[in-house]
């Protein structure tokens, strides 16, 4: 296994009249080939916008810095706009939450799907069709040569987000980053969805990155899982060790928030996190979960809080010793 | 695609007999036809030969029958004031308002649409701002009063352009740049709006994601969406090019067809008139039907269901 993406000390900030916003905080992962890494986290912890760093397609007014990012071998920290395009979409693809307005509604599928192709290759239209109608197949897509003709609202929201997967991967890519696939399906397709990713995934020997807020996903699609809280990165770790012995705070009390098949009984109260997220214009210190967490203690807002690594997976950010962490930890999972 | 043909023909036929039926009507609500036929001087006798002669003692229904089917036709009647059938008078006029209707639309939209790119591409930069007073301009300044000054500028101070009349290319100058000086405020705020609306969509982050060059990203995937509303308005605005060339004309007397429907109204010659008024009105109609079926022929949406 080798690393294709590792990011470090990536930072968004968007200028306001009042002061910077920043949404992404000094976040740092890695995915190598035949990985799937989930970013998970809530509504507005900077998780989409993360994604659109990498891939270079923040909003214009959002400014990306970095210590890092290095993908295949390139550091895209380092690379004019030009040659950022000719990776987009070629050995890195990404894969949108809204389907139903991600592809453009003026062309047919097929167009689109060629485009990705034609655009990277040097192939006759010829040959980019003969793929998008194997890769159509390969998403399941029945009558694959006829839905080449058929414009975006012909096809259903499952069918356009399975276009958008062949789309991404025209051109055979190293990574794909699939920003929360599956959010805007109905529940029956989402399984379908997620599977076809994972398959995917291994008969192309890519790696995978997969944005959601949705833990239920996590459990079924990750290899390994990073946990967002306000732009940084609290946890990462295997997705075993992640849902079996959370280490963070937060962590702990989302694994509270969601039913747990077999060990939920019916009509229990589900857990839930009480407290706003910090607003992430100007300065901050501290750890940015305190005023949420049950073990707080004023240490938290006097220092800044850095992951704490624990083997070569595992690492969160809280000044709770491992031991401690970890029993909180068990508590969570068992109530 | 052929039953949204059908039914906007339909719908289009409708409209045109109602205009029709206004138009007639606007004629015979305008007083005694026979009277001013007559002149101020006719006797009471007169005024019914007049009126037995020209069908006005008939029931307007069967007027309007009699009218109508003649129109159809072409036959407009005869003109009150050159004695001469209508219609061919017309279509000798209607070269000269095409061809300025024509003009300015071509040259509104190829100032407008690329100045409403720019704009859309940097928002509040100077370019867009400028472009917004050239335009608050054109919209607020009556185009009568643009096209004096324009006469003043190039026709008599520096003498680059025919101050008035009709000939070549030269006299067309300044009447196509003050009509399309008024409709470009309209296309060029909508290319505005409707590039920065596109250029905000999914699709075309989804066209960034593939690594697709900017100037496809442009022009492929945010232009062609971007005109389809501009399409149905530049329809609309070709028919009042048409219509709103009777001030135009009349300022630089360019003799088209605008010009005859003025001259026609100061001499009470209603059959040109009523003429005029129908043919500008049923290519108005004719126009929006066309803008209708080149709008769905850009947009998938309505052409395949």
């Amino acid at each position: 296994m080798s690393t294709v993406l590792e990011v470090q000390g990536l930072v968004v900030r968007i200028p306001l009249t009042f002061g910077d916003l920043s949404p992404v905080r000094n976040v740092g992962f890695s995915v190598s080939t035949g990985e799937t890494l989930c970013i998970v986290g809530e509504s507005g912890c900077g998780k989409s916008l993360t994604s659109l760093a990498i891939m270079d397609l923040l909003p214009s007014r959002a400014r990306r810095t970095a210590n890092r990012i290095s993908f295949d071998g390139v550091d895209l920290t380092a690379i004019r706009e030009r040659d950022m395009a000719d990776i987009r979409g070629n050995r890195m693809a990404m894969i949108f939450q809204e389907p139903m307005t991600s592809l453009n509604p003026a062309y047919t599928i097929g167009n689109q799907l060629e485009e990705a192709m034609l655009r990277h290759r040097k192939v006759a239209r010829s040959a980019a069709r003969e793929r998008a109608v194997y890769l159509l197949e390969k998403v399941g897509i029945t009558a694959a040569g006829q839905r080449l003709k058929q414009y975006p609202h012909q096809l259903s929201g499952g069918l356009r987000q399975r276009v958008m997967i062949a789309m991404g991967l025209m051109c055979g890519p190293k990574l794909l980053i699939a920003d929360e696939p599956t959010t805007a399906l109905d529940v029956t397709i989402q399984a379908e969805i997620l599977h076809l990713l994972a398959s995917l995934k291994r008969e192309f020997d890519m790696a995978m990155i997969l944005i959601t807020h949705d833990l239920g996903v996590v459990a079924r699609v990750a290899d390994r899982v990073a946990v967002m809280y306000a732009g940084q990165v609290v946890e990462t770790g295997t997705a075993k060790d992640v849902f079996s012995r959370p280490l963070h705070p937060y962590t702990q009390g989302l694994l509270r928030c969601v039913p747990i098949p077999g060990r939920t009984k019916p009509g229990e109260h589900l857990g839930s996190i009480p407290g706003l997220v910090p607003n992430l214009i100007g300065e901050m210190k501290g750890c940015s979960f305190r005023n949420r967490c049950l073990h707080a203690s004023v240490e938290c807002g006097a220092i800044d809080v850095t992951l704490q690594q624990i083997g070569p997976e595992i690492s969160y950010r809280c000044i709770l010793p491992v031991a401690v962490a970890a029993a909180y930890g068990l508590e969570a999972t068992k109530a | 695609m052929f039953i949204y043909f059908l039914k906007r023909s339909l719908v289009a036929l409708l409209v045109a007999i109602t205009v029709s039926i206004i138009s007639f009507m606007l004629l015979h609500l305008s007083g005694d036809l026979a009277q001013s036929l007559a002149g101020p001087t006719a006797s009471e006798a007169d005024i019914i030969q007049v009126r037995k002669a020209y069908g006005l003692d008939r029931p307007l229904v069967v007027q309007y029958g009699d009218w109508a089917s003649k129109a159809i036709r072409g036959d407009f009647g005869e003109s009150f004031f050159l004695k001469q059938p209508v219609f061919p008078i017309i279509v000798d006029r209607f070269p000269v308002t095409i061809s300025l209707g024509v003009s300015a639309l071509l040259l509104a939209l190829l100032v407008s649409i690329p100045l409403g790119i720019v704009a859309a591409l940097r928002p509040n930069s100077w370019i867009d701002r400028l472009a917004l007073t050239i335009s608050v301009f054109g919209q607020a300044m009556p185009s009568f009063w643009f096209g004096l000054l324009l006469i003043m500028l190039f026709g008599i101070n520096l003498r680059w352009l025919p101050v008035s009349g009709t000939g070549g290319w030269q006299y067309y100058v300044m009447p196509a740049v003050t009509l399309a000086y008024y409709s470009m405020p309209a296309f060029m705020r909508l290319t505005r709006a409707g590039m920065m609306e596109v250029l905000a969509s999914d699709y075309i982050r989804t066209a960034r994601a593939k690594g697709l060059r900017s100037m496809t990203v442009l022009f492929k995937h945010a232009l062609r969406n971007a005109v389809i509303p501009l399409v149905a308005v530049a329809a609309v605005q070709l028919g009042f090019a048409l219509g709103g060339s009777v001030v135009i004309e009349a300022v630089f007397s360019l003799h088209g067809v605008g010009y005859l429907g003025w001259e026609s109204i100061s001499r009470a010659d209603f059959p040109v008139v009523q003429a005029i008024v129908l043919i500008l009105a049923c290519l108005y109609i004719v126009l929006t039907l066309f803008a209708d079926l080149l709008n769905a022929f850009l947009d998938p949406r309505i052409r395949v269901n």
